[in-house]
Parts: structure tokens; C-alpha cells; sequence
């Protein structure tokens, strides 16, 4: 089917989406449970990832290190990259993998089950009750992720600078606060709330529009996660474009 | 009571129903039967509005439900109970949550109140006892009592059956008919079951829709179908042995 139908149907399921919730009260609770899903169960991965890009980014840039560059120039990479591309590009795009892919066979379950027709029967809107609040707790949750492995990158960085010894703390200290323009962190923010929406709607939608059986779910899964990373690519393009030049 | 006027359908070039009329009447089990892929998950697809149809009408006792907005359609389906092929419970849920579901999502009760209508519900399918288990915990036939309770536990006036002993051991199969009977009666819903399960049609039927290559080809009761004078039909009905052999005696 060609790009165009999955755009109309795409933009047609968001609308969907976007209606009033039924029930206050169950929405809230869902949106709880959606967020210790989507939140709280990727807090581990992401410390991880974070503190070893962080430690590996001051190895690496100290290896380049020599001669005329100065050894501050090891907490400024460190920074720049954490902030700019690794924590608000990469850990959507990692998360992509794990959220995306469980939200995609979840609701891929739930049509090729039935589900989905029994709460479209009960008189709900099944794309509301299921898709928002994943949204939502997209967006409220993965700027926080991101914040938390920002400060874990360069924590990590300055722990194995000191470590290593290939740079001291006053050295690595100065790296990170030259030049140093907060807007990079609201450019950071910016993307990865609208990578979350990219993230956690593609996916629904791949999941949401399953038919037949297993094989199908785990084609949706698999679909999800790689229309999600190609569109965050290609967003986190004209974002930078944007936002930065 | 609900009726279909004329209700088509196509997918491409395949028409799935054409210019189908029904009437399915309160307090009587209402079956539509036919082989698969004649047509009959489609109409009652149309009919509960999973599927638009192309032209023509439902009317649920005289409310178009076809042309109606979606806030009136959502009135009209808080009145409808409906029991999957396959249940279509909420793996997430237990059996009490998953009949309280629908309770929580639009009725005025209070907690307690609640909690008394899902016992109740429980209750009627004989499910006491298994309301903290959830549905991977339970057997086929156990799962759709569990679909039935939930389809009932907003006390809808029509019910809608997909091939409710569909995966069912006979017994399980005869207590499920009994089931929807006792509950159409109870409740003078109106109740429309999609089966080719002939044990099922003789069993629990009042009145039968036969629907072959997308047309209504025989509508009448039990004794009527058993001598209706129609190839396609009587192809149907008797295609297994022992329904030849009960023929022949």
C-alpha cells in the first residue's frame, strides 16, 4: 500500500486518538500504568547505556587528544555529545526498540484477539482508550529519561577521566562549562518530546491495524520499531536544521 | 427487535452481502447460519457497526443505527452485549475486572454496587469462586461463561453470539446454548447467534437465517428448515452422517 494511504489512515487514527476519553478516572489510571511501563521500566537501560557512552566518549576523545588540542576539549566533546545527539537522538531511538516493539505486539494482540472489537462494541473509542495514554506518558516521561542520562553521560565521563587519569577534574570541569549555551539542552527537550510522539504513535499504529495471527503481530512489532527509528532519523534532520542553524 | 433493509457490502470486487433484510426478534435466540465465507461474520459486523455497510439500513427498534453520530451510535452500544469467538477477555484483567470493565466505563454505580452486579453476573454463568483468576487460567468453555457475564453485566437488550461453541467439547457446547437461552428469556433480549454448529441451531434456535453466497436463502424455525425444500440448505444442514442418518430414519 502506498505511502499516501498510510499517511491518511495514519492522520485519520491520531484524530481518533486525540478525542475526549470516556471515563476520567480510567484514563488517569491507565496513564499511571502507562507511565511505569514506558518510565519507570526503562530507567535501568537507560542508566546503563548513558553511564557507558558517557565513560566511552572520554576515552575516545582523549585518544584523540594530543599536541595543540587542549585537554578541556575531553569534557566539551563529552557534553556536546551527550546533549546533542546521544541522549535526545540514540535513547529514543534504543527505547524505540524495547517501547515501540511492546506496544506494537500489545495492541497487535489485542486486534488479532478480539480485543479491540469488544471494546469498539462496548460503545468505546478503542484508539483513545488504548493509544493516549501511551502518548502521553511518551511525552512526559522520555524528557525525563533524557535528562536523567544526560547527567549520567557526564557523570561517567568525569568518573573515568579521574579514574584513567587522562584528564583531571579542573581540566574536565572547564570542558564542561565553556561555551556552554543552554538552549542545547531546550533543543535536546524539544526533539525528544517529539521523538516520543513518533515513537509511541507509530508504533500504536502498526500494532492498531494488524490483521490475521501471530506471524502478523510479529511483522507489526518488527515494523514498528523500524519505521520509528527511520522517522526519528529523519525528523532528527530537519529538527537540527531547524532548531540549531 | 433489530432489522436489516437491504444491506450490501463489497470488498473490491467481491460482494460479500447483497441487499440482505432480517428481522431478529426479542426474547428469541435468533441464529444465522451458512458455511464460512458466506457472509454472515460480515452482516453481523454491519449490523453491530465493526463494518459500514455500502447501502441500507440496522435499525435497532426503529433507531437507524447507520445513519446516526457517533454519539448516538454510542448510546445504541451501551446496549448491546456481545460474546466473541474466541472471548476476547482482557488478558490484563481478572475475571471480576474484566465484568466489571464495561460497569466502570459507564454506569453511575458505586463501588459496592458494582461489586454486587459482577457477583451477580458470576453467579449467573456458575463461574463462583474463579473471579481473581485471570483469563489465561481458564478453559475454553470457562472463558466465554466469562464473555457471556461481561456481555450481560450492563443488562443489554440485544446480545450478539460469534460462533459461541466454536473449540468446544459437545457438553461445554450444551451448556453455553442453555446458557443464551436461559439468559434471552431472563432478560427478553434480543439475541442474534452466528454458528454452523448444526447440534447448536437444533438445540437453541427460534428462529434461523440461512445465508449462502452473500443472500438470505432461507428464513424460518426449526421444523421449517428440516423441510425446507432447498439444495443449498439441505446440503448444509445434512452435510455431516449423523445428521443424513437421522434424515433417513
Amino acid at each position: 500500500m502506498g505511502i499516501i494511504f498510510h499517511i491518511g489512515r495514519y492522520t485519520r487514527f491520531i484524530l481518533r486518538v486525540l478525542r475526549k476519553p470516556e471515563n476520567g478516572a480510567v484514563f488517569r489510571r491507565s496513564l499511571v500504568n502507562e507511565m511505569t511501563t514506558i518510565g519507570t521500566n526503562s530507567v535501568g537501560i537507560v542508566a546503563l547505556l548513558s553511564l557507558f557512552m558517557g565513560a566511552v566518549m572520554c576515552l575516545q576523545t582523549a585518544h584523540q587528544v594530543s599536541g595543540w588540542i587542549p585537554v578541556y576539549t575531553i569534557g566539551f566533546t563529552v557534553r556536546q555529545t551527550m546533549i546533542l545527539e546521544f541522549s535526545p537522538t540514540l535513547i529514543p531511538v534504543i527505547l524505540a526498540g524495547k517501547i515501540g516493539s511492546n506496544i506494537a505486539s500489545q495492541l497487535g494482540t489485542m486486534r488479532v484477539t478480539e480485543q479491540i472489537d469488544a471494546l469498539e462494541i462496548m460503545g468505546i473509542n478503542s484508539a483513545g482508550f488504548l493509544v493516549l495514554p501511551k502518548i502521553i506518558a511518551g511525552i512526559v516521561c522520555l524528557p525525563l529519561l533524557v535528562i536523567m542520562s544526560m547527567f549520567l553521560g557526564l557523570t561517567s565521563g568525569a568518573a573515568i577521566a579521574f579514574l584513567t587519569g587522562v584528564s583531571n577534574m579542573a581540566d574536565f570541569q572547564y570542558g564542561l562549562q565553556v561555551d556552554f549555551v543552554s538552549y542545547d539542552v531546550i533543543y535536546a527537550i524539544i526533539k525528544t518530546t517529539i521523538f516520543s510522539i513518533i515513537m509511541t504513535s507509530v508504533s500504536a499504529y502498526h500494532g492498531f491495524f494488524t490483521h490475521g495471527g501471530a506471524l502478523q503481530v510479529a511483522k507489526s512489532s518488527t515494523n514498528a520499531v523500524v519505521y520509528s527509528v527511520v522517522i526519528i532519523m529523519l525528523s532528527n534532520l530537519v529538527l537540527t536544521k531547524l532548531l540549531l542553524t | 427487535m433489530i432489522e436489516l433493509k437491504n444491506i450490501s457490502k463489497s470488498f473490491g470486487e467481491h460482494h460479500v452481502l447483497k441487499n440482505v433484510s432480517a428481522k431478529f426478534h426479542p426474547g428469541k435466540v435468533n441464529f444465522i447460519i451458512g458455511r464460512s465465507g458466506s457472509g454472515k461474520s460480515v452482516m453481523t459486523k454491519c449490523t453491530v457497526g465493526l463494518l459500514e455497510p455500502d447501502q441500507g439500513q440496522v435499525l435497532f427498534d426503529g433507531r437507524d443505527f447507520t445513519s446516526m453520530t457517533q454519539r448516538n451510535r454510542k448510546e445504541v452500544r451501551t446496549e448491546i452485549g456481545m460474546l466473541f469467538q474466541g472471548g476476547a477477555l482482557f488478558d490484563s484483567m481478572t475475571v471480576s475486572e474484566n465484568v466489571k470493565f464495561p460497569l466502570k466505563m459507564f454506569s453511575e454505580m458505586t463501588d459496592e454496587e458494582m461489586d454486587i452486579r459482577v457477583a451477580d453476573c458470576i453467579k449467573r454463568v456458575e463461574l463462583e469462586g474463579h473471579g481473581d483468576k485471570f483469563p489465561g487460567e481458564l478453559s475454553g468453555g470457562m472463558q466465554k461463561r466469562v464473555g457471556i457475564a461481561r456481555a450481560i453485566s450492563m443488562n443489554p437488550k440485544y446480545l450478539f453470539c460469534d460462533e459461541p461453541n466454536s473449540g468446544l467439547d459437545p457438553q461445554t457446547a450444551i451448556v453455553i446454548d442453555k446458557l443464551i437461552i436461559d439468559i434471552t428469556r431472563e432478560y427478553g433480549m434480543t439475541t442474534v447467534v452466528v454458528s454452523h454448529d448444526m447440534n447448536s441451531v437444533i438445540e437453541a434456535s427460534d428462529t434461523i437465517h440461512f445465508i449462502h453466497e452473500g443472500e438470505i436463502a432461507f428464513e424460518g424455525d426449526n421444523a421449517e428448515m428440516l423441510v425446507a425444500q432447498s439444495d443449498t440448505l439441505n446440503e448444509f444442514i445434512y452435510a455431516s452422517k449423523l445428521m443424513q442418518k437421522l434424515r433417513d430414519k
